[in-house]
């Protein structure tokens, strides 16, 4: 039990300080971690964001909006395939209802005339041939199309409802990081979680304010038409003629209002100043049509203006629009409200324009950086935010190490006081134990938090536990009048099952932390889990082997413990 | 000779306690659930959902005047409380804003959505309201915003997570020893989470997410108490075959008295470390496992080695049928 070959010596001396290789790097800064030999491994524990300041955000995606978009495109196409065609050859085919139920996400088609049911279930099973893009690889069909009685049924599969709703979550983390870092240059990091979350991760002393109030916003923006022949009261009674669409003006006054709902390009009017406008619904140029856009100066008069300017294919458009609708109004619609109205005084060939209006520089560079990173797929609500300033997370350091340094000291002293010559080399133990947490912790790069320092604190006080069965028993195979190395022996040999069922336990423990632990709880989970399983090996291994070549080397005829 | 907590050689005849020990605990339990049912826990917004906002200035902070300022919102029940270090001196002052609910939505707007969006605006105004009171120089040291979704997930998480590990101990103990072991342990151990829980009911500290966590460290580690004892008690067991279950019980708790008291004394000393100098932030956390600690060591001094008696365990350990021994 006591003996060990110079092979089991080297070997647990050399895990040890291979620990010490890898937990090196944290004392080092930057410049001195760079130029330290290749050999070395450079990974470090990170620090959570509780410690370094920053701010945690648990965005949801609706993704049942994206699919819901889908389908009610597929609706437009149904329609216009019906229509005749002269190209295709083919006649018109009459429908009597068209209808989408969204609750159960389905879409209807009935026919006027029976005769035409073959020829129209053709006709719509032509238009949902397309799959979902290679992704699911070949025959995956998006939607399915059935028959019964007299009506065509289509429904979006299974499959094409997840893979719509991962890209969807794909789409919003690109525009997530044009958003947030647009120069690429910071640490934020941009995780999908489950189906349709994101959790987005900005260590650093970042407003949270600014930060949400760029994520929160779809940045939906489209050109549209003005139609003067509604009449105004009569759409807001209620009254807006199919096609066509009542929108608010947007008030800058720093409030977010409700988003438009599903399908609808605006949003509701509720509480605005302004008069609305009555715009017809198709888009003459959508923002995806925009190349680039930026804050400037407006030279005409006070405040700022965004510039932008058109991609080849949204110039061309934007051209012939402007050309023969001189002197009419267009509006700029971003996210269900109409942020400008001008009066067309020329004809824009020249592919670019701007959008003026009292826009302060932020609101400016804001909804510049709105339009250049594109809409996402769609809105995003904030489940969960959590942010720490700099300022708390370097108290929280300088206190968990205080803590941590101060439980060592008193656990040290007190296992010295208590055990003697044993107690020290429990204590050689928990140092060891000490630097194999960093180690490990580095060599996997998690993340230490505060509660994860707290898990290292712990763990100081429980991991002097299975030395102090392994001790309790030694002294009472030394009451029971066993000679001292024989009492060592047998100390170990019986303390084993204690310390393997007591430590499975924690584990155990710390496991489920692991599994359903959020954030936080997390970091003391991975800590505890660790600290458990290092401070077996140096209670039982490390102790044995220094206690061994004591009791092998100086064979003492009597030991008090 | 070196420092002892606990003589060697202890008698403590701990199985003659029992009585007075189950009327200790029954009246604990007791205690604990109607403090629980009549007082309920203080759940934070981990759980309850809503907006904490944690300020410092470099002047002291008037609590009555931001209670005022916040109270003035219309955001429903607001608490402002301030934070101290272990010295006494205010470090912070807390903000909390209960969970916000919107009613009479327009027509098409999702009730869930905007829900979520509320709490945001909630803590938009809470921080333009603060920053109205104490000028552009305050700090904000700490800003949660929990919405209804995911507070609700965190309580079904959390009491999964407790159940999930008990059962596992459960299982565990079962598979190392016997049911009987396994009953008395698991009994023990809803005694020390049913009595912690108690505690923060009677006490209304926060009860938040770092508690579960504190809550499962505490349920390994009593578990780790018990199984020491049991681990004892098995191999006296295999010793003494004649000797009454009583004398067995409590000869194994003695044996292990020591180690069990050393074993408190040094986490113990870790989390006090913790306490004083830890600093407000882990406070709850830290509070809800000494108090463990010392529950956790009663209990498996008092409650699991008794329960065997009242269980009965096997008596014979060794291969031989259960005839060739009298």
């Amino acid at each position: 039990m006591l003996q060990f070959s110079k092979y089991q010596t080297a070997g647990i001396l050399g895990l040890i300080l291979l620990a010490a290789l890898f937990a090196v790097p944290n004392l080092l800064n930057e410049e001195q971690r760079a130029a330290l030999p290749d050999f070395v491994p450079k990974t470090t524990v990170n620090l959570g964001l509780d410690l370094q300041g920053g701010s945690y955000l648990l965005l949801s995606v609706d993704t049942e909006k994206v699919i819901d978009d889908r389908i009610r495109s597929l609706l437009g196409d149904i329609r216009r395939e019906m229509r005749p065609s002269s190209a295709a050859g083919r006649a018109r085919i009459a429908i009597e209802s068209l209808t989408y139920n969204q609750e159960s996400n389905r879409v209807i088609l009935r026919v006027a005339d029976p005769a035409d049911l073959d020829e129209a279930d053709e006709r719509v099973r032509d238009v949902t041939r397309g799959g979902i893009g290679g992704a699911l690889g070949l025959g995956t069909r998006a939607y399915a199309v059935s028959r019964t009685g007299g009506r065509i049924e289509v429904s979006m599969t299974q499959e094409a409802q997840q893979f719509y709703a991962r890209e969807a979550v794909r789409d919003s983390i690109e525009v997530v990081r044009r958003r947030i870092d647009p120069a690429g240059n910071k640490e934020v990091s941009i995780q999908p979680q489950g189906a349709d979350r994101i959790v987005v991760q900005v260590p650093g002393d970042e407003d949270p304010e600014a930060l949400k109030a760029i994520i929160n916003r779809t940045g939906q923006l489209s050109f549209h038409r003005h139609d003067p022949s509604v009449n105004l009261q009569d759409a807001m009674a209620g009254l807006v003629p199919p096609g066509r669409a009542l929108c608010p003006m947007a008030e800058f006054d720093g409030t977010t209002r409700p988003s438009p709902s599903s399908g609808e390009l605006c949003g509701p009017l509720d509480n605005a100043s302004q008069l609305p406008m009555v715009l017809i619904e198709d888009a003459e140029v959508t923002g995806d049509m925009v190349e680039n856009a930026w804050a400037e100066q407006n030279p005409d008069g006070a405040g700022f203006q965004i510039s932008f300017r058109f991609d080849s294919r949204g110039a061309r458009r934007f051209a012939d629009y402007t050309q023969n609708n001189i002197g009419s109004i267009f509006a700029i619609v971003l996210d269900g409200e109409i942020i400008s109205a001008p009066v067309i005084q020329s004809a824009i060939t020249q592919g670019s324009g701007r959008i003026t209006g009292d826009f302060s520089v932020q609101e400016a560079s804001q909804t510049a950086l709105l339009i250049r990173s594109g809409a996402l797929p769609a809105e995003l609500t904030t489940l969960e935010q959590r942010s720490v300033g700099a300022q708390l997370g370097a108290d929280s350091v300088r206190a968990g190490s205080m803590a941590l340094i101060i439980g060592f000291i008193a656990v040290i002293i007190y296992m010295v006081v208590s055990y003697g010559r044993f107690g020290i080399y429990a204590d050689i133990a928990l140092i060891a134990n000490i630097v194999l947490i960093a180690g490990v912790l580095s060599l996997l790069g998690s993340t230490l938090t505060l509660p994860g320092i707290a898990g290292i604190v712990l763990t100081v006080g429980m991991a002097v536990d299975a030395n102090v069965l392994i001790f309790e028993r030694i002294r009472e195979e030394l009451r029971n009048g066993k000679a001292p190395i024989n009492a060592a022996e047998t100390g170990y040999q019986k303390a084993w099952s204690a310390i393997l069922d007591a430590n499975v336990t924690t584990f155990l423990a710390a496991l489920i932390m692991f599994q359903l632990g959020a954030g936080p709880v997390r970091g003391f989970a991975i800590t505890l889990a660790v600290g458990v399983v290092t401070s077996v090996f140096t209670a039982y291994v490390l102790t044995r082997l220094v206690a061994g070549s004591y009791l092998l080397g100086q064979r003492p005829k009597e030991m008090t413990l | 000779m070196h420092f002892k907590l606990v003589p060697d050689n202890t008698k403590i005849a701990f199985t003659r306690m029992r009585m007075a020990a189950a009327v200790f605990s029954a009246a604990l339990i007791v205690g604990s659930i109607f403090s629980l049912y009549a007082f309920g826990l203080n759940f934070g917004i981990d759980f309850r959902g809503g907006v904490t906002i944690e300020v410092a200035d470099s002047e002291p902070i008037d609590l009555g005047e931001v209670r005022a300022a916040v109270s003035g919102l219309g955001l429903g029940n607001v608490n402002v409380q301030n934070i101290r270090d272990f010295a006494g001196s205010e470090e912070a002052v807390v903000v909390f804003i209960e969970q916000q609910t919107v009613e009479d939505l327009p027509e098409g707007v999702d009730q869930a959505t905007a829900n979520e969006e509320a709490q945001q605006e909630a803590r938009g105004q809470v921080l333009s309201a603060l920053r109205e009171l104490l000028g552009d120089d305050m700090e904000v040291r700490k800003i949660d915003v929990v919405g209804p979704t995911v507070s609700g997930e965190l309580i079904r998480k959390g009491a999964i997570a407790v159940a999930l590990a008990i059962a596992m101990m459960l299982l565990y103990i079962w598979f190392r020893f016997e049911w009987q072991f396994s009953l008395g342990a698991i009994i023990a151990l809803i005694h020390d989470v049913v009595i912690t829980m108690g505690m923060f009911a009677v006490t209304q500290l926060k009860f938040e997410l770092a508690i579960i966590a504190a809550i499962l460290t505490i349920v390994g580690y009593s578990m780790n108490d018990t199984v020491v004892v049991y681990d004892r008690v098995r191999e006296n067991l295999r010793k003494y075959k004649q000797k009454p279950l009583a004398d067995l019980l409590d000869l194994s708790i003695n044996e292990t008295l020591s180690r069990t008291f050393m074993t408190s004394v040094t986490t113990l000393l870790a989390l006090i470390a913790l306490a004083v100098f830890g600093g407000t932030v882990l406070r709850g956390f830290t509070l809800a496992m000494i108090w463990g600690i010392l529950i956790g060591t009663y209990s498996s001094i008092f409650v699991a080695s008794p329960l065997l008696l009242a269980t009965g365990v096997k008596r014979d350990w060794s291969k031989q049928p259960a005839a060739a021994t009298p």
